[in-house]
């Protein structure tokens, strides 16, 4: 009987474990295949930074779903989204159990786990074009004219230093961007395919033209990267007027 | 390539060969740590917490560079010769060979791909973007807001302790922040036990913050806790201001 026992315990340990783990493992699989791992993206309509992640995820043909964060409203504020980002700014990236704030970090962090479409190139030299436009765009301009800084001013002082505030720094990094790119830009900012440089200017350029007046015939290739962007199907789908949250046109 | 002396200030500083050394022999442990040799110029000022920055990178890899001096006080980043390197006009600038890289951000991650000995960036993606994230705090939402820059539109137009409430509240609030983000996972250091991207740009942002602007780093334990690790390291003491050619003689 004992010797029986034991051939019971056998079977159960040598087929019939291995046997359920495939069985989970293989379920486990058709889960995901099913319902891949939703992408969340917390964004706000007019928001520079978020509108950057907007195209990369176009760029890339990744579909996620939208959280408006209303900056005017003070969504930002809510206890539930600053567990996603302390810092309280969009845009914010939730896959699956992973949670990333920040544009930077969170087109890196795309770049690493959906390498279609690439936005960085291999070569070191046009990679590093590549983070240091981004990086003009992304710590020396936009920083400068976002909302509480702006508002902050506006209160300090009034509109027109606003504004004046505002051209200065943008106008600044063109200039710097003008020059930065002006021998190696292609049909795009860095050649001929779109990259991580594009990504940032095309907002950039954007919120310069609608929200502050920049004179674009002062930087010809910035002007016309911009008309380029513009034909784009990723970039036209993350304009802010095309988001869920943009107010109705009136 | 041309060794532009830059303005009557400034001054060309030779290799830092002997401090390169002082690294590898203090960085024994880690076996990994050869330095390449390398041909590496780095356009740097003392105070400049963003070059800060790059010179701890370039220490924690074991690379060797030449130190050229930008004194932002005396305007030597309106040289036309320093445009050409970097049309923002701001330090920190890197030359490698025949690649002009500026900004620290994409400098350090252009040695990471260069020179990956003692890799800044981890690869697990969840500890990368969280890297990346707190990197990006400092250098976008705090460096600029409380960077000699910004400060100097308002010299003319507000008081110096306006200057100083506008300045804390960036900083705290992107400290309250990070403290937040890396609470759970910090180890020895930032995010985890080795010195990664986030101490690099967490390192020259609390020494700044500090003195400068009276920040109460009680208010984050955490970082007061990495602070005093960083103080250990020979990479991060080499890289601080008053170590570096342009420092000023201490009266």
């Amino acid at each position: 009987e004992s010797s029986y026992l034991l051939r019971i315990i056998a079977v159960i340990v040598i087929v019939i474990v291995p046997l359920y783990l495939c069985l989970a493992f293989l379920w486990l699989i058709f889960q995901e295949m099913a319902e891949p791992t939703k992408l969340t993206l917390y964004s706000y309509w007019r928001s520079s930074c978020s509108q950057r992640v907007r195209i990369a995820l176009n760029i890339k043909g990744l579909e996620y779903e939208y959280k408006a964060v209303n900056l005017l409203k003070g969504d930002h504020f809510d206890p539930e989204f600053e567990k996603l980002n302390p810092m309280k700014y969009v845009p914010a990236l939730v896959d699956g159990d992973t949670v990333i704030g920040d544009s930077f970090a969170i087109i890196l962090y795309l770049e690493d786990k959906y390498p279609q479409h690439p936005l960085l190139p291999q070569d070191p030299k046009k990679k590093a074009l590549n983070l240091q436009a981004a990086s003009i765009v992304g710590s020396s301009i936009q920083p400068l004219q976002n909302l509480p800084v702006l508002q902050f001013i506006e209160d300090k002082f009034n509109a027109d230093e606003k504004l004046t505030w505002a051209q200065n720094h943008i106008n600044k990094g063109f200039a710097a961007l003008e020059k930065l790119l002006k021998e190696h830009a292609g049909k795009y900012a860095t050649g001929d395919e779109v990259q991580l440089a594009d990504v940032f200017l095309a907002p950039q350029i954007y919120s310069g033209l609608t929200r502050f007046q920049i004179d674009m015939s002062l930087y010809p290739t910035l002007a016309r990267l911009n008309d380029a962007y513009n034909e784009l199907p990723a970039f036209q789908a993350a304009l802010p007027q095309r988001q869920p949250d943009a107010p109705s046109p009136s | 390539m041309s060794r532009a002396s830059l303005n009557d200030g400034s001054h060309v500083v030779k290799s830092r060969r002997v401090l390169a050394v002082v690294f590898q022999t203090a960085m024994a442990s880690d076996s990994k740590a050869m330095a390449r040799p390398a041909n590496l110029t780095l356009y740097s000022y003392y105070w400049s917490s963003c070059a800060h920055r790059v010179r701890i990178a370039l220490n924690l890899k074991g690379l060797e560079y030449e130190y050229k001096a930008v004194n932002l006080l005396k305007g030597d980043q309106f040289d036309p010769e320093f445009e050409k390197i970097n049309p923002l006009k701001f330090v920190p600038a890197l030359v490698d060979g025949d690649v002009v890289v500026a900004d620290s951000l994409a400098i350090i991650l252009y040695l990471e791909d260069k020179y990956p000995q003692h890799p800044l960036l981890p690869q697990d993606l969840k500890k990368k973007a969280m890297n990346l994230q707190v990197a990006s705090i400092v250098s976008s939402s705090i460096q600029p807001l409380q960077g000699f820059f910004a400060r100097q539109f308002f010299e003319k137009k507000i008081s110096l302790d306006e200057k100083l409430t506008w300045s804390q509240y960036h900083v705290n609030k992107g400290f309250a922040a990070i403290e937040k983000l890396i609470k759970e996972i910090a180890g020895k250091y930032a995010t985890g036990d080795e010195v990664q991207l986030a101490d690099v740009f967490l390192a020259p942002q609390i020494f700044a913050g500090v003195p400068r602007f009276q920040i109460d780093m009680s208010l984050y334990p955490t970082l007061a806790r990495l602070n005093e690790a960083y103080a250990e390291l020979p990479a991060f003491q080499a890289a601080l201001p008053h170590r570096q050619p342009d420092a000023p003689s201490t009266s």
